[in-house]
């Protein structure tokens, strides 16, 4: 299922626990580079969908490629391709800084030289210059958020998944850290984000809206405030949560 | 292999900076010891007695004397009544009262019979057991003495105590407590280093990353199982060098023997950490489930040829009671593998048994 313009592509994905159906018959593609937001009110299914593009959970059925390869047979090259950033920060607190970018750079098999070339302009770009040798539990709740983001695209993956990435951090470094997402994406990293807050959605360059396992919507921001006909993102979901 | 080594390294690194890990994992073996070795001895000394003697004769002043010079009882009070005797009990601090009866050392003469009567305080039943015993013994040796004057055929037995000549308790605490702590250790200290990446929602990061499951619990696992082993070459030079608990037998079995069952225990903590994403439930169920049985179950403390025959399967179940005769063998008896080469067996079924299933369950919550 290589496609020279969808990096990941799903057709009639279905994950049910029990008689719960978590996702509900999803079809949908993602394109090369695009920041593709995945919307959905608590619950609705976004989390188990992220979960089983990057093999943490099995799908019940359906086809699924992501950066080219089968999720069934080729789980570990769809590792190698993709990064991942949960909703909690997931850094080791008792680790500094750079002791967590070591681990993570090496668990993805970069070479020392590496790491250490790309920790050094990591660092100069985020301004940490001075905390290298901080333990993570000591700096502020926005810088762990930005490394955690850092780390997640160190060993430059063709796609990085951010599971509510912004949950709990005030606005201005939401701000900022959605200037990091753009960086990713100049770079030519495809963005797959989920998130609830719906000024997020319009940063990205496609959205799809899940209400109840089911895929409601699916355009760019503009063109999904023309259709619903509101003003923003945040009424085009109540429009379509209320049904 | 260059991934794992930086997951070990890592792992190293939780172990070194977190001082309450280090604390159980150093602190805790030493103190164990000492504890057990000083504090949980059977041997009594210097227990008080209070004696009732009315008739002052040599014969009671000889029995007297030898039993006071035993080491064993100091003399709290002389009772004037045998109405005395209860209510020094009462008051604690006697532990066993010793009556004479009128014109001992006369009706001893005359008849060849004379009485004593030993009474102990069973409200602490070993102890009172303990001091009867010994106050007998001593009176049935001056017996002896006497008698090997005037009788000239008389059986004397001669014991002798086989592998640990002053019945030292603490040459049993030691196979025991290494059995409990390594227990303790391996299975407590995986599991809670697994519940904990799942806590903080790492554990999600490294099965996204292309680590292997496999490598992430024997990384985890590695740091564990060399620590085990520097805490059972504590327990056994710390139980050399104060107690002076002998290893007669192979040290390099000893140390395989101790591998198996670390590696036993630690399969059990990727089992517990594989039921729950909690670390106290995980601390809860290792303290428990584990603890409970590896002391109360395994023939540690309570021999378990006296239980009832359905604790006694219950026994039978628990891998520390082989690991444990294993290394009494082995440390006390001077052992090989000829003598222990079943036990071995049994735990080593134990341990694939166990290890086997905690992979499993494993891969099973990536589903």
């Amino acid at each position: 299922m290589t496609d020279p313009e969808n990096i990941i592509i799903v057709k009639d994905l279905v994950k049910s626990f029990g008689s719960f159906t978590a996702n509900d018959h999803l079809t949908f593609s993602v394109r090369r580079g695009e920041i593709f937001g995945f919307l959905g009110a608590n619950g609705a299914g976004k989390t188990t969908t992220i979960k089983i593009l990057c093999g943490l959970s099995y799908p019940t059925s359906g086809e699924l490629s992501v950066a080219g390869f089968d999720i069934y047979t080729q789980r570990e090259k769809v590792k190698r391709n993709i990064g991942y950033m949960s909703q909690r920060f997931s850094l080791y607190d008792d680790l500094t800084v750079f002791e967590n970018i070591r681990f993570y750079g090496g668990i993805y098999g970069l070479s020392r030289k590496e790491i250490d070339a790309r920790s050094k302009s990591l660092m100069e770009r985020l301004g940490f210059e001075n905390s290298r040798n901080k333990l993570i539990r000591d700096i502020p709740l926005g810088w762990k958020q930005k490394l955690a983001f850092s780390v997640a695209i160190l060993h430059n993956p063709k796609i990085v998944f951010l599971d509510e990435p912004t949950g709990g951090v005030d606005p201005i470094t939401r701000r900022q850290f959605w200037d990091m997402i753009y960086e990713a994406a100049h770079r030519g990293i495809t963005v797959f984000v989920t998130t609830h807050y719906m000024d997020e959605a319009e940063y990205c360059d496609r959205v799809s809206i899940m209400v109840d396992g089911r895929i409601a919507a699916m355009d760019t921001p503009d063109n999904l405030k023309l259709q619903f006909g509101a003003p923003s993102m945040n009424d085009v979901f109540i429009k379509l949560a209320r049904g | 292999m260059k991934r794992f080594r930086g997951f070990v390294v890592k792992e190293f690194y939780h172990i070194f900076r977190d001082y309450r890990t280090l604390l159980i994992l150093f602190g805790m073996p030493a103190v164990q010891l000492l504890l057990f070795g000083y504090v949980l001895t059977n041997e009594i000394k210097d227990a008080k007695i209070a004696i009732y003697d009315p008739s002052k004769d040599v014969a009671t002043r000889k029995i007297t004397d030898k039993i006071l010079s035993s080491g064993y009882f100091i003399l709290e009070k002389n009772l004037n009544s045998v109405s005395e005797i209860e209510p020094v009990f009462r008051q604690g601090e006697v532990k066993l009262a010793l009556v004479f009866e009128t014109g001992f050392a006369g009706k001893l003469e005359k008849t060849g019979t004379a009485r004593i009567q030993i009474i102990g305080d069973a409200s602490d039943p070993n102890t009172a057991n303990m001091l009867v015993n010994y106050a007998t013994g001593i009176i049935t040796n001056y017996l002896v003495s006497m008698n090997a004057k005037q009788v000239p055929s008389q059986i004397i037995p001669e014991v002798r105590m086989m592998y640990n000549g002053e019945l030292k308790g603490v040459y049993m605490f030691v196979p025991g407590l290494m059995a409990m702590l390594l227990m303790l250790i391996s299975a407590l200290m995986t599991s809670l280093s697994i519940t904990r990446e799942k806590e903080l929602g790492t554990m999600e990061l490294l099965l996204v990353s292309p680590l292997r499951p496999s490598q992430i619990i024997i990384g985890k696992v590695f740091p564990y199982v060399f620590l085990s082993f520097v805490d059972a070459c504590i327990i056994l030079g710390l139980g050399n060098a104060v107690f002076g608990v002998p290893i007669r037998g192979s040290v390099a079995l000893l140390l395989l023997e101790s591998f198996l069952f670390i590696t036993m225990a630690l399969s059990l903590g990727i089992l517990i950490s594989s039921m729950t994403s909690s670390q106290q439930v995980a601390m809860l169920i290792s303290l428990v489930v584990l603890m409970l049985p590896t002391i109360l179950l395994s023939g540690f403390i309570f021999p378990v040829e006296n239980m009832p025959w359905i604790l006694q399967i219950l026994c039978y179940c628990m891998p520390p009671k082989y690991y444990i005769t294993i290394i009494k063998s082995i440390m006390l008896q001077g052992n090989g593998i000829v003598y222990v080469w079943r036990e071995t067996l049994i735990l080593a079924g134990f341990t694939s048994l166990f290890l086997t299933l905690s992979i499993k369950k494993f891969n099973v919550r990536l589903a």
